[in-house]
């Protein structure tokens, strides 16, 4: 079974949506019991750094999370926030983050005059940096939905999966063993997304 | 190369979709759900639904469709149309859907301000319809285009940028269903101004129209007639360029 962390954070129906259509089974849950269950992760997210954080805190999931994480390593894959929050820490907020993986996460900064908005909003191609399950058999030229003001900066090159390029390129998704995290919205990425998802439920 | 997001906007009206000319002559085109599902074989770039009349009518969004469109997509999903609270707007991105739009409740700031709080900016997308008036001056109007609030457009963009919006679309009343070129005066007006992305709407008729919207200053296209109608008597047929069509046009 594969539990979608619930904590107050983001769009957990689509990721679900999604993976019923490709035939698996998910749960959204707030529930340690059912996490404890869980043979896969998911870490969603939507929102600001610290809230994240903070409502991780709060639930009581930080302690359960590292367990499954790192002594029965079961497949973990952060999404969005998610994956921001695996990294040390957030020039969005104060709070330190879960520190799984040796990577910051860093606000776009562009002119006022310059065609790069910020949030990062759109379809974006995903260089693929190493091999990963994750990526097997990906259609080619990838291109997923991106919605993000912040970004994440490796200081490891070997965990860097993808990158994508928003006036600057940047890591849009890292994988280290078990843990894996990315930027986009695989949830919301029509045919590559499902492609992923179906990766994930293989792993 | 990265492309502009292309965006069909479906209007509702009760439980059909309809398709309206400068926000008038609302004409039949057909389920709602049963288009959701096209556009989402057709892997459009995201979807937005905008409910034309539940905020005339006083009603609130209908959850039971919305629940049932959000299920059949699986690409970026907006809704729009009588979101006049906090509660609502979790009850929609609960269902699945990633984008709120907000209109004829735009105009109370504190309201903006709290939703992008409480959800992220890149939730809360604030949707304006303008209208140019006799004097060149283009206004903002709510309640679907029936009510004039006389606030400039570009000034309230600004606004609603400060007040914390993550988007703003931008639809011309004028320019609605007419299938003749977006108004790019009123975008480039409007997208200088601000930080955030801006959606253009209202008068995309051909592929071309898309490139000069954003070459204006717009991150993104959106279009319903086009989408939903082919050739000059308006035949109700739906769809949407192939992504090689988007990157030629973009090179």
């Amino acid at each position: 079974m594969i539990a979608i962390i619930d904590y107050g954070c983001g769009n957990l129906g689509s990721i679900k949506n999604m993976i019923r259509k490709i035939g698996g089974e998910a749960v959204i849950t707030s529930n340690i019991d059912e996490i404890r269950q869980a043979k896969k992760i998911i870490l969603p997210g939507v929102g600001s750094f610290d809230t994240g954080m903070n409502n991780l805190k709060k639930s009581g999931f930080i302690d359960i999370l590292n367990e499954k994480a790192f002594n029965e390593k079961v497949p973990f894959l952060g999404i969005c926030l998610g994956m921001q929050l695996m990294t040390k820490g957030s020039e969005e907020g104060s709070e330190p983050g879960l520190a799984w993986f040796d990577a910051e996460t860093i606000k776009f900064k562009f002119e006022k005059s310059s065609v790069n908005k910020i949030p990062n909003m759109g379809w974006k191609h995903v260089y693929q940096k190493k091999e990963s399950a994750y990526l097997k058999e990906m259609y080619p030229e990838p291109r997923f939905y991106f919605v993000h003001s912040y970004y994440v900066k490796s200081n490891k090159p070997e965990d860097v999966l993808t990158t994508s390029t928003y006036g600057t390129e940047y890591v849009s998704g890292f994988e280290k063993g078990n843990l894996c995290g990315v930027q986009f919205h695989p949830e919301k990425s029509h045919k590559f997304g499902m492609k992923l998802f179906t990766n994930f439920l293989s792993i | 190369m990265e492309t502009p997001r292309i965006i069909p906007i479906l209007l509702l009206k009760g439980t059909g979709l309809y398709k309206t000319l400068k926000f008038k002559e609302p004409k039949y085109i057909g389920d709602p759900l049963n288009a959701v599902k096209i556009f989402n074989d057709k892997e459009v770039d995201e979807l937005i639904i905008l409910d034309i009349t539940a905020s005339l009518e006083n009603k609130k969004p209908n959850y039971e469709l919305l629940y049932q469109m959000a299920g059949e997509c699986f690409m970026p999903l907006g809704y729009g149309g009588a979101v006049s609270s906090i509660e609502e707007i979790r009850k929609l991105i609960s269902m699945g859907i990633e984008k709120v739009s907000i209109n004829s409740n735009a105009v109370k700031l504190d309201f903006i301000r709290e939703a992008a709080d409480v959800f992220g900016s890149s939730t809360i997308v604030v949707s304006m319809d303008v209208k140019k008036n006799f004097w060149g001056k283009y206004e903002v109007y709510t309640k679907s285009g029936t009510s004039n609030t006389k606030m400039e457009a570009s000034k309230f963009a600004v606004e609603i940028n400060k007040a914390g919006a993550g988007e703003l679309l931008v639809n011309s009343i004028d320019r609605d269903g007419v299938m003749q070129g977006y108004d790019l005066d009123l975008i480039k007006s409007i997208s200088g101004e601000i930080d955030i992305p801006l959606i253009a709407c209202g008068g995309a008729g051909e592929l071309n129209h898309f490139k000069q919207a954003v070459n204006a200053g717009a991150s993104a296209a959106a279009a319903g007639s086009m989408f939903v109608f082919h050739g000059k008597h308006r035949a109700v047929l739906i769809s949407y360029p192939e992504q090689s069509e988007i990157n030629a046009l973009f090179r």
